[in-house]
This record gives structure tokens, sequence and C-alpha cells, in this order.
């Protein structure tokens, strides 16, 4: 179903609201909470930007647009349980599984603190041992052959964990992408490739990258399911990832799932997305705007109310603050720590 | 004791890590049914089993990554690129990933996961199965660069790199599987350091220095130019990096003459970085220019055997050299 009529939608079936089905997928204080941390999600990258313009934090990557597929994908794991190797977008992601606002924070401000990697990557480059969030690398595609490895790794030991990989659309392009995806195929590993088809790698568009249609159909060649959802309603994500995490604990093999979705900001703070895409193109698809389109929905299904709505939303205003504030004011890295971490230290 | 040749060595040392810790996995191509094109690895998949001993598809980005990987969810995994010569495709998940994990997670993530690969010419092996590739790896912190030059120290150097913490890539030299063959302790326990270099032959005119199959060429041409006179003390480098400078210091301290051997061609080869260091290090200890003898700068070895003779370096180039460094 649909309650906007009037507003087409950028791509066929994107931005679609959720059915009747896929809200009773999950109990109603679930639903609320995925509403909320993609809220949560939003405000942390707007404040992360306001920083950026304050001259306070050097760069930014940003998240806004795709909360619903990283959340909606969140919700489907085990934290602390599954192994997540996240790309540099995937802040609403680390966010769902755990992370915490000022830990989000610490990062977008290189602090000493921040756990991710204080202050040695640039932002956005999510690393937790505590959530099995494994640190990543620039390069894009790298992560998907590690994906298999710690995949072969859990079913050497005997864990019932999955690997869940994340990347964009321009990383199925790359020889990694593909030496990883077919490696766990053969060896039926559990793996979950989970590709957030933006539309855009930085400014080149998916008809540069694939002369397929979907991402979901280069599985074909590897032997997998492909799946293909609507990456800006969080309950059609939820049902893939859950669907696929399922197949493979039992034994099914990986799956790749294209989440169609789209990158309402530049690339980065240091780009300029008006050189490769009209303005008109993005105010299309932000009128489809996922986290809204959630809140009417869970609204229009007698499970949100406006107050509780505002509370939500102050909620966040509060949590978004003490986390910049914190963050801000937390010691920046040792310079007499640079050389630390080349190799393993003896214990103390 | 036993008497082994390196390649059986290097075999023992992935058994015996395999029997003691269940957590020691091998792949790469052809290493499982195989046992490796050279058989470094035969035997393994009957007495590990297909979860331990991993036939790969040909893809050495994806045999690294997924090692790597590995390492990342608790195994201790030895990935087998069949010749350095097609390490190239996974150089970006050595240098970007393997080598820099620790240091971009402030250590709170660790890579321990051995690359093996034969590596070096003189086996007839044309352009792409006979590089050396050590410099390369030399020059990124984060990795650490083992060549073993004898049986005895390729099983301990093995042993102490699947035990390490962090990233080794062990360089075997492939002429030298067959070839070099010597005495091996059987002690399971045993394993050599990663980290200092040996002084294989004392002497007192010439420091020469070299590793994997120089030093076994080098042994034999101080052993030609002793009858002249010149006596020679041969360095055997073993770890590339970490580099133990001070024992090279030392021995050119007492020398005075500095003769660095290395099978790779000359440029930005490893021989500069010892050059280097001699010339920071030692430069008033020393009695003459310090010398490279390496391979010239040619793009890769030809197969036709009188082409590739031309450019290997033998027992009969590193006696010249010798002598041209004592007489200078």
């Amino acid at each position: 179903m649909d309650g906007t009529p009037n507003i087409p939608a950028a791509r066929p079936g994107v931005g679609m609201l959720a059915s009747d089905d896929e809200l009773a997928l999950l109990q109603p204080p679930v639903l609320l909470r995925m509403y909320e941390t993609m809220a949560l999600a939003r405000a942390l990258d707007e404040r992360i930007w306001i920083a950026q313009r304050q001259g306070k934090v050097p760069f930014v990557v940003t998240c806004q647009g795709q909360e619903a597929c990283q959340v909606g994908a969140a919700f489907a794991l085990r934290p602390g349980v599954d192994v997540v190797l996240p790309y540099y977008r995937d802040m609403a992601l680390v966010l769902a599984l755990g992370m915490t606002p000022r830990e989000i924070m610490l990062n977008a401000f290189s602090r000493a603190e921040d756990p991710n990697s204080a202050g040695r990557q640039m932002p956005g480059h999510y690393s937790l041992p505590r959530l099995r969030i494994i640190t990543g690398s620039s390069p894009v595609g790298t992560q998907v052959p590690h994906a298999a490895g710690v995949a072969l790794a859990s079913r050497l030991r005997g864990e019932e964990a999955v690997a869940f990989c994340s990347f964009g659309e321009g990383a199925t392009s790359t020889g990694d992408f593909h030496e990883g995806v077919n490696f766990a195929a053969v060896f039926k590993l559990p793996v979950i490739f989970f590709c957030q088809n933006n539309r855009y790698a930085i400014s080149v568009p998916q008809r540069r990258q694939m002369a397929v249609e979907s991402v979901a159909q280069r599985a074909a060649g590897y032997g997998i399911e492909g799946v293909s959802v609507d990456g800006q309603n969080p309950l059609a994500v939820y049902r893939a990832v859950a669907r696929a995490v399922e197949k493979a604990r039992s034994g099914g093999g990986p799956t790749l799932i294209e989440a169609r979705t789209y990158r309402f900001l530049p690339h980065t703070s240091d780009d300029d997305d008006r050189l490769y895409r009209s303005r008109e193109e993005v105010e299309r698809v932000r009128q489809r705007d996922p986290i809204p389109l959630f809140r009417r929905r869970l609204v229009e299904a007698g499970l949100l109310t406006e107050d509780e709505d505002r509370a939500i939303q102050a909620r966040i205003a509060q949590v978004v603050e003490e986390a910049a504030t914190y963050a801000e004011q937390a010691p920046l890295p040792d310079p007499s720590t640079v050389a630390r971490h080349v190799f393993a230290e003896a214990e103390p | 004791m036993a008497v082994k040749r390196l390649v059986d060595a290097i075999r023992d040392a992935l058994d015996e890590e395999m029997a003691r810790d269940e957590r020691v996995i091998v792949l790469g191509e052809d290493v499982g049914v195989k046992g490796g094109v050279f058989l470094a690895t035969r035997g393994l998949l009957e007495r590990y089993g297909e979860q331990r001993v991993i036939d790969t598809p040909l893809s050495e980005s994806g045999i690294v990554g997924v090692a790597i990987g590995a390492a990342l969810n608790g195994l201790r995994p030895v990935a087998e690129i069949q010749f350095a010569d097609f390490i190239h495709p996974a150089m970006d998940q050595i240098i970007n990933e393997a080598a820099r994990i620790r240091y971009r997670s402030n250590g709170a993530w660790g890579c321990p996961l051995v690359v093996r690969a034969p590596y070096g010419a003189g086996v007839r092996g044309g352009p792409y199965h006979s590089q050396s590739v050590e410099a390369f790896f030399a020059h990124v912190p984060g990795l650490k660069v083992v060549i073993p030059s004898n049986p005895k120290d390729a099983k301990g150097l093995l042993k102490a790199a699947i035990r390490d913490e962090d990233p080794v890539v062990f360089l075997e030299p492939k002429r030298g599987y067959r070839l070099l063959v010597g005495e091996v302790p059987d002690d399971p326990d045993f394993v050599e350091p990663i980290g200092p270099a040996r002084v294989v032959r004392e002497g007192s005119d010439v420091s020469l220095f070299a590793y994997g199959l120089m030093v076994h060429w080098s042994l034999e041409a101080a052993r030609q130019v002793e009858a002249e006179g010149i006596s020679v003390e041969v360095v055997d480098v073993r770890t590339l990096a970490p580099l133990d400078r001070a024992t090279l210091v030392e021995s050119v301290k007492k020398t005075g003459r500095a003769l660095i051997v290395y099978e790779d061609n000359l440029t930005m080869g490893f021989g500069a970085e010892i050059a280097a260091t001699l010339a920071e290090q030692a430069l008033f200890y020393l009695d003459a220019p310090v010398r490279r003898l390496a391979m010239p700068d040619v793009p890769a070895t030809p197969f036709a055997a009188v082409l590739e003779d031309a450019l290997l370096i033998g027992p009969d180039r590193i006696a010249s050299a010798i002598r041209q460094v004592a007489r200078a």
C-alpha cells in the first residue's frame, strides 16, 4: 500500500510504505525502536555536518537517505554474535547494532577515546570488537573476501555466527567482490552480502558500473540466491536479511541482497554532487524520505501517537547534543602514541 | 636431528604447527589433493582434512583476503601463493589490509597470518616463475618479511611465523627446496626467533650480507677466496623486516668492508637499505665503498637457459665481487 499517490516514486518499487504483513513481522516496541534508531542516525549525521561547517570536524561521510536499509538489516542480526563488515557509509547500521551515539561522535571528532580507531582512520571507518564489527579500509570491496574468511573460521570453530558484509554498488565492480563472493559460494559459507545500491559511486551512475539492471542479478553467476528489495522500507530489508540469515545458519550458504536506496547528500564533505546529478532528481527522491514515510505508516497503523513522536524527537535531540558536547571536549589523541601498534605489543 | 631438504623442513613445520594448534589452517591453489606444486603441503590434507587444508579457487587476492578474515575471527591461516610472481593481485590485501589492520584499529584488531611464497630464479621458470619480491613487502611497516637460507631455519622460522601475532610474508628460495640439505631438530618446540640476523661464517676482511639462496652461494664463494687469503664473514640476514641493523653494523665495524648480495634486480632492492644503514651507522669504520651485487635492472628473468644464465648470480660472480671489495 502507498498513501502518497501524488508523489511519483523516483524509481519503481523504491520508497514504498510498509505493508500490513511487514508491520506484523516485529512487535510494536521493536518497530518503534527501529524508527527511533533511524531518526537518531539522521540527527547524528546532521549534527556532524554542522560540526564540519563550524570547522570542528574536518570530514564527514554521510549515511543520510540510507538509514532504512541499514537499520532494517541490523535488526535481523544478533549484535555481538554475528560478525559485521561494514563500509564507510554504515553509521546507522553500527548505531543499530549498539555502537553508542557518544562513540559515533568520538569517531567524528577523531578523539583519543574513539573506539573505532582513536583518530587513525578517517571518520566513518567503523570497528568495534565488542560488537564484532571488523575494521575496514577505504579501497572498496576489500572486505568481501574477509567476510568469506570470517565465515570459514566461524564454521570451523563451530560458531553459529553469520558474517554480514556491507558495500555499495560500485564495490560490485571490483575483483575482490568477485573473488570473495565466489569463494563463499563454492564453500557454501554463512555470509550475507548486502549491497546498498544508492545509484552513484561518487559521481559514476549505476549504468557505468554494470550492464545488468540489478546487482541481485549478479548472484546467478555465482550459483547463489540474489534478492532485490526496496531499501527505503526498513521492514522489507529486515525480512530479506532475516531470511538470508536463517538460510545461512541452516547451512544454505550465502545470499546477495540488493537494497535499492539513495544517498541524499554528496559522497562526503569534500564532494559537490551538483556536478553529476540534478537538484530535481535529489528533491524527487527526498519526497520519499524513508524516515517520515515510516513514521507516517506507524501513526496510520496506530502504533505511534504524535505525542510519542514528540517525546522521541526530544530524546534524540538531547542524546545528540550530549554526545557532541562530550566528543568535542574529549582529549585529542596523544602525538607520542603515533608509532604504537605497528606490531603487537608485549603484555605489560 | 635428522637430515632434511628445505622443502621437507617447510612441510614438517606446517605439520607440527597444525598438530599443535587446531587454529592453524593451510589454504591456496593446489595445496590439498596435490600437496602443492612443490609438494610442500603433501600429506597435510590426509592428516588434517579438507576443513583445514583448503584447495581454493584460483584467486590470489581472494586467498589472502579470506585468510585475513579467518585471522580476524580466531584462526591462524597459512596462505600459499603458488609463485611469488603471482602475489601482485594480492598486494592490496597484504599491504592495505593485513599490514595496516593493527595500526588503523589502534591495536584493537590483530592479523596473525602467514603468506608463504616460493621466490627466486635459477629454475628455468622464465619471467613469471622467477621473481624476487621481498623489497616490495619489506618497505611496508606492519609486515614481517622472513627468508630462510637452510632447512633448519626454514623450519624454525616458519614455526615462529605461524605463532606470531602479526602478518608475516615468508619467502622460500625455490631453487633451494631440494638443493639445500641440512640437519633439522626434531623437537616440536624448536623455533627460530624472527628478527635476529646470524653470522654464518666468521671472517676478518670483508662482510658479506645475503639471504635465501644467495647465502648458500656466498659461503661457496667465501671458500673459493679463502685460498687466496681473503677472509670473508658471511651474515645471513634471515629477517628483512624488522631488520637487525645492529648485527650488520657490528660485522662491518670488524671488517671495514661490505658486499651485499641479492638476486632481486639492483635498483631500490633490499641491498639499498643495508647500504644506507652502513652509511648512516658505520661510515667511519669503512675502508672501501659498500658494494651491491644484484641482478641487472631488466624487467624479468628470460626463459632460454643462455639468457637466464647471463643474469644469474652464483659463486663465481660473488667471488669476483669479493676480490674487488677486498682490494678496493
